[in-house]
């Protein structure tokens, strides 16, 4: 008795933390969503009339889309190109602590920082990437201002930005790999590629899926991009499921419709999560950077 | 009579997450990779390998660090010069008061201590709070201990953003109590702290200290306060370290949360201030205010960066 109350005592203000900013969100955020109000005093139970109105909003199928798209590019470069990174670093024996610095140095600096960056880079007239263009002599792009290339810009600017981390946790990975592994194969005769399908990849498979599911949870929520890069535009090209709902919510004072997009992104993402934890639990340590 | 004192006490600490020991520069690692060190040894190989390291040296430093050098170089041109076709590498009469200009014109030191604010609250608050809870589940075990803490770990499987608007609402309007938390730190401190992370990292460290210690001290009289500050932090540092960069660095590149929960120009942290800013300044002011803004990041990179990349593969993951 004595025990629990103590152990209570201590535990009292992580309680009434999680219970006022987390959990109780939680339960709002499904009540906002079936509810009209303006806070003032008369709050309606509206049924599905929210989800009504985000559905048929055009900018609704274009935001999942960008968003989905966001991700499957995101992934590519954000996924592909930090193993690929960490397979290069792990064979150099020079020159390590310095790549790994500076591989890590943008995950440092403050999203908005490099975000307002590349957004200088991209100016189609004197920004630096129209300026590389120009001295290969290949043609100019217009990045953000174009529907074609806008979305991948974004890419870009989130790859940059983040590929440290992953490249870095693939490093801790690969050096956990067995060396008589790659003595075998080699004596088999495995050439490179070869040793990189049949050892480095199912060695480090667990890992692999754990990044792959937070990846995609990381940039299923992306927000910051084209928030402060494109406003959504041109033309709806780069708006993003949380950007949408930062509109309805802050632009349009509805927060009714923001909250059933928020609960459609919610039961989306718990499902990525949940498989997520679940793998991680496999892995001793768990560890969920939460990007 | 067997006495207290005549039973094996482990005193050893807790271990720690293992850290990789740094090698020197010159050694080969033990560990082989991909390619066998034979086949590097041989003439080819060499070849093959320095031209792989140099090509990866050029192309990191010019991915990587030329955007920066851009940056600090740029901030230091003339508006006329910033439009030039083609660029200059190297401004032509750098102007470096404005870097001045910049710190006195959009106000950086009051946002700049703003964030301080910000971080320092937030990082003491979960300190405090986490470490309290994640002792009370591990070591004093409570009835319903279990079921809080999946409670706790259960935030985890949603990510923040999605909450926003129901986040936001609740800080405006605090349940029960109808306080308004807005353009106050408690916006960002109090959400902070109920960290589902920070609980479970700091709990298995603790489920790993041996429990005959706090026995021993619970027969010598020690209160729970007393064990946790005498015998449980004092062997956690290396977990408290890792706690204490994710707190500072999360606070740090938050953008989102206190876009809405600081309206208010005077109250908002420094990235925050320059993006909404950004539309009304000369182009060099505003590199001028990024380069600003990222020193401290890189100044704390600088000096805990092993702390940081240990934190960040904590506990050695297995592939």
């Amino acid at each position: 008795m004595q025990r629990n109350l103590t152990a209570y005592g201590f535990l009292c203000a992580a309680l009434v933390c999680f219970a006022v900013f987390s959990w109780y969100p939680i339960v709002r955020e499904v009540i906002l969503s079936f509810q009209k109000t303006n806070f003032v005093g008369d709050t309606k139970w509206v049924g599905l009339k929210n989800f009504h109105r985000v559905i048929e909003d055009p900018s609704f199928s274009a935001a999942w889309k960008n968003t989905a798209i966001f991700t499957l590019l995101a992934l590519i470069c954000g996924y592909a190109v930090p193993f690929v990174t960490a397979l290069l670093l792990n064979e150099l024996r020079h020159a390590r602590g310095y790549l790994r610095f500076v591989v890590y140095l943008p995950v440092m600096l403050p999203p908005a920082v490099s975000v307002l960056l590349f957004k200088w880079f991209y100016n189609p007239g004197p920004g630096l990437f129209n300026e590389i263009l120009r001295f290969v002599h290949l043609p100019t792009l217009a990045w953000l201002d174009s529907g074609k290339t806008a979305l991948i810009s974004l890419v870009i600017v989130a790859t940059w930005t983040n590929m440290g981390s992953g490249t870095l946790i693939y490093l801790a990975a690969l050096q956990t790999v067995p060396a008589e592994l790659y003595e075998a194969a080699e004596l088999d005769g495995a050439g490179l590629l070869r040793r990189i399908r049949h050892i480095t990849i199912p060695q480090t498979k667990l890992i692999l899926l754990v990044m792959l599911l937070l990846q995609i949870i990381a940039t299923m929520q992306v927000f910051i991009e084209p928030f402060l890069l494109t406003g959504g535009g041109p033309d709806n090209a780069t708006v993003s499921v949380v950007y949408l709902m930062y509109q309805y919510a802050f632009n349009f004072n509805n927060f009714g419709s923001g909250g059933a997009l928020g609960l459609m992104l919610m039961l989306v993402l718990v499902i990525f999560s949940a498989v997520y934890l679940r793998l991680s639990r496999d892995d001793r340590d768990g560890r969920a950077a939460r990007v | 009579m067997s006495n207290v004192l005549d039973r094996p006490v482990r005193t050893a600490p807790a271990p720690a997450p293992p850290r990789r020991v740094r090698r020197s520069r010159r050694t080969e690692p033990a560990q082989r990779t991909l390619v066998s060190p034979h086949s590097l040894r041989s003439r080819r190989g060499r070849i093959i390998y320095w031209t792989v390291l140099t090509f990866t040296v050029l192309v990191f430093t010019l991915v990587f660090v030329f955007p920066l050098y851009w940056m600090v170089t740029g901030a230091m041109k003339s508006s006329s010069e910033l439009v030039r076709l083609p660029p200059t590498i190297f401004p032509k009469d750098p102007h470096p008061e404005v870097y001045k200009k910049a710190w006195s014109q959009m106000d950086l030191g009051r946002y700049m201590f703003n964030t301080f604010i910000y971080a320092l609250g937030a990082w003491l608050l979960q300190l405090a709070v986490d470490v309290s809870a994640a002792f009370a589940l591990s070591k004093l075990r409570p009835m319903f201990g279990k079921l809080v803490l999946g409670g706790m770990l259960l935030t985890l499987m949603i990510p923040p953003t999605v909450l926003l608007l129901p986040a936001y609402l609740t800080v405006r309007d605090i349940p029960i109590l109808h306080l308004n938390l807005l353009n106050t730190p408690w916006a960002i401190w109090l959400p902070a702290a109920a960290n589902g992370f920070n609980i479970f990292l700091l709990k298995r460290f603790f489920d790993s200290i041996p429990s005959e210690l706090l026995e021993a001290a619970a027969i010598d009289g020690a209160s729970a306060p007393r064990m946790l500050w005498s015998i449980i932090l004092p062997v956690s540092r290396p977990i408290l370290g890792v706690v204490s960069i994710f707190a500072v660095v999360n606070v740090w590149k938050d953008f989102v949360w206190p876009l809405l929960v600081m309206p208010d120009t005077n109250k908002m942290p420094v990235s925050v201030a320059i993006s909404q800013l950004s539309q009304q300044m000369p182009q060099n002011v505003l590199i001028a205010a990024l380069v600003i803004a990222s020193l401290p990041a890189i100044a704390v990179f600088f000096i805990f960066q092993r702390n940081i990349m240990a934190g960040l593969t904590a506990g050695g993951l297995k592939g």
